[in-house]
Parts: C-alpha cells; structure tokens; sequence
C-alpha cells in the first residue's frame, strides 16, 4: 500500500525539508518503519530507544488517533495519509 | 542561534507566567522561521490540572488547531514557552525528553509571583541536551 505521511515542522529537517512522505506499507507500523528507512534521521524523534513511540508523538490516521484503534497494528488503505501530530510537555522537576 | 523577541511580546509572556503563578503556564511562539523572530506569543491552557505547579502539557489537536490558525494569518511556529514556579529557568530531564528539535524553548523562571530569569533552549540533534541561546529583545 501507499501511504502519505506528514510531517510536523520541528521534524521536517529530518525529512530533506519534505511536509509529506510517501510510504508504503499495510499497517501504521510497516507505514512509520518505512518513513524511518528512508529518513533515518527521524527515529530518534519519533521513538524511544526500545523503539516505542515517544509518548509526545501521536499519530492521526485520517481524523482518528490509532491510540484508539489498534495502534500501529491498524491497518491502513491503499492512498490512506497518516499525519504525525506532536504534543508539547514539560515542566520543571 | 539567537531568538528575537519583540519587548510588548516577551513582556506578555511574563505577564502570563505571572497570572499562572503557582501553576505553570504554556504558549506558542509565532513569527517568522527565517529570522528567528517572534512577534506574537499565543497563550494556551496547560492541561495537566493534576500536577500543574510542576508540569505542563498540551495535547495534539489542540497544538495543531492553534498552530493551524497561526500558519493562516501567514505566522509560523517558532518554539514554545512555559514557566518554571520558585524554580530557575534551567531546563530540566523533563524538559529535554519531551523536547522537540528545531524549535526554541523559552522558561520563565517566576519567583514568589514574579518574573525572575528568562532563558531559551534547543534540543540538540542526538536528544542529549538542551544548548541555551541567546534571547534578544530589542
């Protein structure tokens, strides 16, 4: 399958300044795998080092976070586009 | 790198953080990308009720939709700024872990109510650290 994913602007310097990637892949999963091998620069923002998804990065398939479906075990169609949507977190100790 | 920040806006920053005072405040910094340049900052409501005098959080959609109407007034997203209560504005693990990169983080130490120490942060390439640059506002 191909799939657009788009790219936040903090993170679009990873991606030779691209605001959406074509991927491919038949799960949000084999979808993300694919963006990081073709910009590996973008996995260490995306994921923690035991390779679970940094818990400010929420990914979009159409309007329904995955958290709330099957997460990157959800399937995507053929033209789907998947939008990387960060949060902000902090704070002092 | 060097942040630019208009005095009115940076004074509005601390006017927030002041008003939020004991909790921590959060906002967008708008302007221009090319220049570093922040004309506007875009207070927004720290979720995080459960332990608000020490964290900070502001979901996703919510980011994007204000991020959204920025980009339609012709402003891009510069960096973010938050406040630090009787703490100085370091930034601390916290911070660093939930940083994104390519953007400037501002922390307003506020001390008994006041704004004290105003620093700005970038999270470096490899995640390690945050560099402090310069804040310029003239």
């Amino acid at each position: 399958m191909s799939v657009s994913v788009m790219i936040p602007t903090a993170l679009r310097s990873y991606a030779e300044g691209n605001a959406s990637i074509t991927c491919s892949g038949s799960t949000v999963g084999e979808a993300l795998a694919s963006l990081t091998e073709q910009h590996p620069g973008l996995a260490k923002h995306l994921r923690t080092a035991d390779g679970k998804l940094r818990s400010f990065v929420n990914v979009y398939l159409g309007e329904e976070d995955i958290r709330y479906m099957d997460g990157e075990a959800t399937p995507v169609a053929e033209g789907a586009t998947l939008t990387i949507v960060p949060s902000i977190a902090g704070g002092a100790r | 790198m060097t942040l630019h920040i208009i005095p009115e806006q940076l004074a509005m920053l601390h006017q927030h953080a002041e008003e939020g005072f004991p909790h921590e405040v959060v906002g967008i910094l708008a302007g221009s990308r090319e220049d570093w340049s922040v004309t506007e900052v875009v207070p927004l409501t720290n979720e995080r009720a459960d332990s608000a005098h020490n964290r900070y959080k502001v979901s996703g959609l919510l980011l994007m939709r204000a991020e959204q109407e920025l980009e339609s007034r012709g402003l891009e997203v510069v960096g973010y700024y938050h406040s630090h209560p009787d703490h100085p504005s370091q930034y601390s693990d916290y911070d660093r872990d939930h940083a994104l990169p390519n953007m400037s983080y501002v922390i307003v130490s506020v001390m008994s109510g006041r704004a004290a120490t105003t620093q700005s942060w970038r999270l470096t390439d490899d995640r390690s650290r945050m560099d402090e640059e310069e804040l310029h506002s003239l």
